[in-house]
């Protein structure tokens, strides 16, 4: 028994969310290997054999895996596949592209967003907007499954050391290609891997009120994150969404800031250690998971907080 | 260009699902059910390229029971010219599901399928890419813009650092993510000409397809609940609080 497990990264940097897929193989059991597939993407292979409990890294450094196209990596993971019985990947908006169509390839169904290893061939997922938890096993001869990085507490990033092996694969399938792209650049720290996250909704009224949350998530070494009314209305960015169809978050402290409380809001915050909500409505559902609640008016508590911090 | 759009039904997203008290699935019996919210936008996104020139004919396909007929005709009624049901009463995996419509796809021929990113009951988010493998076409996922650049469809996707923009070539699959439009409701007298538009039902075994699985549900349960928290009278009390009890801050 052995897992593939796949890197997330942007090139330059290996991205926390591998350490928890590596926990989540761990899990499971038996040999280790990570995959980084990328351009120029050496720097990324070498913190992968540094991860504890890996022994093995492959790269498949090339042009065409430069910006992880699905119709590119896809078949180069379904080729490398073979030889193993597991194959993870972070559920990021990369492995929720590129996982489903290796899975196709492989003539196996996907295992989505695990949160629990039961056995080598059994797992726990969320279904319903987290409203039921599934026990689903698989019989597949390979098992293609995505990993809630929330679930895992992430394995050390030091500590092994691997080796690293070349690999090559299929090239550009030439059906896709990267025009660009708008990546947001923040100081704040990343919200799916925060130790405080403060996300505001449609009560924040504007996208220049936001400032009154990044005011005090600076004071907190906090990230920023947003209900979709909040998005939609264009006050917060799209990769700020927390949510069902959003990010998942589950940091030490979760502020929920003029949102109501939503379900499909809920499915991304609600495994939070302590949730705070502050909410004009006393009637709010955000008031039935939060561990404090206060009912007032977000302009009076916004300035009176960052103050009293 | 022909378009296909994949509808599924599914409970309403207002529904807060129960678990069955011997643990077999979710409680469905008179629980409200509608079109997949993302499916929805993956009409609208169809209709409106009908508008704009770009799509000649639309044809809204659903996999399911019988009563997936209601959704078709929603489709219908926003704008879609014919629909297909793939009958069966079972419970299909993504993978069954991507390759029923791989073989709607090997008939119809279109030139772009539009999906959701992800059904609200399984959470899936999967059929749509593994479409793509199947086919061999370019995905465009969680698109929030769509564009004929050319002989290309240009496609702006929401990932986890921004958004990213592709250019595919078509045949191409696109999955929609919740900022590539608003829905547009359904007239009444668009719904009474839906219902005089074709429906064509079809079985799994029609298409030569084995709907088998390697995939077993074991037990459904309900989440862990949350302990009932507190109401605090002051953002003074709240700080003390997170300070000293929870001691988070
Ligand atoms: C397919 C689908 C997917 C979805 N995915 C997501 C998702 O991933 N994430 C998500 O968040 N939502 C998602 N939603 C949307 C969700 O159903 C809700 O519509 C959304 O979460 C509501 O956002 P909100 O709480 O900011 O807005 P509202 O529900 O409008 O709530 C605003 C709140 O602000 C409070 N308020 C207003 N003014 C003040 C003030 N001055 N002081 C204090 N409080 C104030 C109000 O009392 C109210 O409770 C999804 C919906 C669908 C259909
Ligand atoms: N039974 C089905 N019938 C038609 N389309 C489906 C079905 N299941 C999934 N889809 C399509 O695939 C999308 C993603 O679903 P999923 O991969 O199950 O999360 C949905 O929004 C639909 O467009």
């Amino acid at each position: 028994m052995a897992t593939l497990v796949i890197a997330e990264h942007d090139n330059a940097a290996l991205a926390a969310a591998t350490l928890n897929t590596v926990a989540a193989a761990q899990a499971i059991g038996g040999d280790i290997h990570v995959l980084v597939a990328g351009q120029q993407c050496a720097a990324v292979a070498e913190a992968a054999a540094k991860i504890a409990g890996v022994s093995k890294v492959l790269v498949a450094d090339d042009a065409a895996y430069g910006h992880l196209l699905a119709e590119n990596v896809a078949p180069l993971i379904a080729g490398l596949a073979q030889g193993y019985s597991h194959v993870l990947a972070p559920a990021s908006t990369n492995g929720k592209n590129y996982l489903p169509r290796v899975a196709a390839l492989l003539d196996v169904e996907q295992i989505s967003e695990i949160v629990a290893v039961e056995s080598p061939d059994t797992f726990k997922r969320p279904i319903y907007a987290g409203n039921a938890i599934a026990t689903v096993q698989s019989s597949a001869p390979i098992k293609v499954i995505s990993v809630r990085a929330t679930a895992f507490d992430p394995v050390a990033g030091e500590g092994g050391s691997a080796a690293i092996e070349g690999v090559s694969g299929t090239g550009d399938a030439g059906t896709s290609s990267f025009v660009g792209e708008e990546i947001a650049r923040s100081d704040r720290p990343e919200l799916t891997s925060a130790r405080v996250v403060i996300s505001g909704g449609r009560g924040m009224q504007s996208g220049d009120n936001f400032k009154l949350l990044y005011a005090l998530a600076d004071k907190l070494g906090a990230a920023v994150g947003a209900s979709r009314a909040a998005v939609d209305a264009g006050f917060a960015a799209n990769d700020m969404q927390v949510g069902q169809t959003g990010k998942i978050v589950a940091p030490d402290l979760y502020v929920a800031v003029g949102i109501s409380g939503a379900i499909q809001h809920l499915a991304g915050m609600k495994d939070s250690k302590v949730i705070v909500a502050i909410n004009k409505d006393p009637e709010a559902p955000i008031f039935q998971v939060a561990d404090y609640g206060l009912v007032a008016d977000l302009f009076e508590v916004l300035p009176e907080l960052e103050k009293q911090l | 260009m022909k378009v296909l759009v994949a509808v599924k039904r599914v409970v309403d997203y207002n529904v807060k699902v129960r678990v069955k008290p011997d643990q077999s699935g979710v409680d469905l019996a008179n629980v409200k059910m509608s079109m997949n919210p993302f499916c929805e936008i993956a009409v609208e996104e169809a209709v409106r390229l009908k508008e704009r020139g770009i799509a000649s004919e639309i044809v809204a396909v659903s996999v399911g029971p019988a009563a997936a007929q209601e959704q078709l005709r929603t489709a219908l009624a926003l704008g879609a010219d014919r629909a297909i049901l793939v009958e069966t009463d079972e419970e299909l995996g993504s993978l069954a599901v991507a390759k029923l419509l791989k073989a709607v796809v090997d008939k119809e021929q279109p030139q772009l399928v539009i999906t959701g990113k992800q059904a609200i009951d399984s959470d899936n988010n999967q059929t749509g890419q593994m479409l793509a493998a199947l086919t061999g076409y370019a995905q465009g996922t969680f698109a929030s813009k769509v564009e004929q650049a050319g002989d290309k469809l240009k496609v702006t996707r929401e990932i986890d650092g921004g958004l990213q923009t592709l250019e595919l070539s078509l045949p191409a699959i696109v999955t929609t993510d919740l900022r590539l439009n608003e829905p547009r409701y359904a007239s009444l007298p668009n719904i009474m000409k839906a219902k005089k538009k074709p429906l064509e039902t079809v079985k799994p075994a029609d298409l030569g397809v084995s709907v088998a699985s390697t995939l077993k549900v074991l037990k459904v349960e309900a989440p862990a609940e949350r302990q009932a928290g507190i109401k605090v009278g002051s953002v003074a009390e709240l700080v003390e609080k997170l300070k000293n009890e929870a001691k988070v801050i």
